[in-house]
């Protein structure tokens, strides 16, 4: 039986900047960190498409030998020096989120089911969303994605929300839609 | 690798996982109210995901360095910024009020005048030199934090025809996991904008009072601050693995 009643949550606001927000969380992995190195773009819109300049996007991975740097991950699988797995970054005036990172290894599924896909949590903030929005990252052409037990919970004809495509230049991009016809998969976590 | 290779690095069945908020705890995602929220909220009902060590883990800014005036706000510039000295003060506790220790805890407000240090923030009120608004600090062994600031000044806003934002501070909380995540804002018992502001009423009677602090003359400093506590309280743990 729970004692204490939670505390609710409420908007980001739009005045962050400075100083919930800067640029230093945006640069996940220094030089040395094992791993591909990826840059990943989360490009927020509302639910008539236009972009939102004035959303905040939290990431949360496990390092490149699926290894998340955390006391409850116990596994005897190498940690990397100065990778914590975890950036934010505020939107810029075209909705973009930055990071750059190196892409993840493959961590358990719940309950012993398996391994999941490589992948990124996302935690997405904005004037205007009340309550943390949790949805996450793949890679588009993973080998992974077909069996990983998340995305199998998730309607089939939804789940390409959750894929970033590989952008000409290089960068990862997920396109987050908070509402409207191509409204993105949140998670309750 | 096989999956054989990897079974053998499973973490322990016994896993722990977090509780899920029951309802009425917190805001609804579409509050019309407050205008921002049409169309920057999900319609779909989000996909409730078990909990493996992607939700159970999460941030813990272990490595980060605080600096004293961190917690102060008063001491981040040259010199004393204007407004009402005040001490916010409370435990950061789990619903079985157990203290969640080492849990990063940052706050941002606006100045006495109810101006951000923001160049999005237009109101015609004074910035100060002397107020930055920003301050971060890490729970204690007991969950405790305290952050040494100004009361922060009422604002208003561009909802609806005269709204004004109560006065408010902004905090952001990580806990011991992504599942536990939490981005609130805390206000100031009594205040009469409170009946007003669509945003602390998103949240539903019963629950949003949580959200207000409480004057303690015990907290209250002599010739010096007024103390008000708020305790915030996230996610428990499940006693026994509920997926």
């Amino acid at each position: 039986m729970t004692t204490h009643k939670l505390t609710p949550s409420q908007t980001v606001g739009p005045f962050y900047w400075g100083t919930l927000v800067s640029t230093c969380h945006a640069q996940l992995a220094p030089n040395g960190v094992a791993g591909e190195r990826i840059e990943v773009a989360v490009q927020l819109h509302d639910a008539d498409g236009a972009v939102i300049p004035d959303g905040v996007v939290e990431v949360w991975q496990a390092n490149s030998h699926g290894r998340y740097n955390h006391p409850d991950d116990r596994r005897n699988l190498p940690l990397d020096a100065g990778f914590e797995g975890y950036g934010r970054a505020s939107a810029d005036t075209n909705g973009i989120a930055r990071f750059s990172t190196i892409r993840p290894g493959r961590v358990p599924a719940a309950n012993g089911g398996g391994q999941q896909a490589p992948h990124l949590v996302l935690s997405i903030f904005a004037r205007g969303v009340l309550n943390r929005l949790a949805t996450r990252l793949y890679f588009d052409g993973d080998p992974a994605l077909g069996d990983d037990p998340v995305l199998k919970l998730v309607p089939a004809d939804r789940r390409a929300t959750l894929i970033a495509k590989k952008t000409p230049d290089g960068t990862w991009l997920l396109p987050v839609h908070i509402g409207g016809p191509k409204e993105t998969v949140f998670f309750d976590v | 690798m096989g999956e054989g290779a990897n079974r053998a690095n499973l973490p322990p069945m016994k896993e722990e996982t977090y509780r899920r908020a029951a309802a009425g705890q917190h805001p609804a995602n579409l509050s019309p109210e407050y205008k921002s929220t049409v169309a920057r909220s999900p319609r779909q009902a989000p996909i409730v995901v078990p909990h493996s060590l992607s939700e159970i883990t999460g941030p813990t800014m272990a490595d980060e360095r605080l600096g004293a005036s961190e917690a102060d706000l008063t001491k981040q510039r040259m010199g004393e910024p204007l407004g009402e000295r005040i001490t916010v003060q409370g435990r950061v506790l789990d619903e079985d009020g157990r203290p969640v220790p080492g849990a990063m805890v940052e706050i941002w407000q606006c100045n006495a005048a109810g101006r951000y240090h923001h160049v999005g923030d237009q109101h015609d009120a004074p910035l100060d030199p002397n107020f930055f608004g920003g301050g971060r600090v890490r729970t204690d062994g007991e969950g405790r934090y305290r952050f040494v600031t100004i009361k922060p000044g009422a604002y208003p806003w561009k909802n609806h025809h005269n709204a004004w934002r109560p006065a408010h501070i902004h905090f952001s909380l990580f806990g011991p996991s992504f599942a536990t995540r939490l981005i609130t804002q805390m206000y100031f018992p009594g205040d009469p904008l409170l009946a007003l502001d669509p945003i602390y009423n998103s949240v539903p009677a019963g629950a949003r009072e949580r959200l207000q602090s409480s004057f303690e003359i015990g907290l209250t400093e002599p010739e010096w601050a007024l103390g008000y506590r708020f305790d915030i309280v996230l996610r428990g743990r499940n006693a026994t693995p509920m997926e």
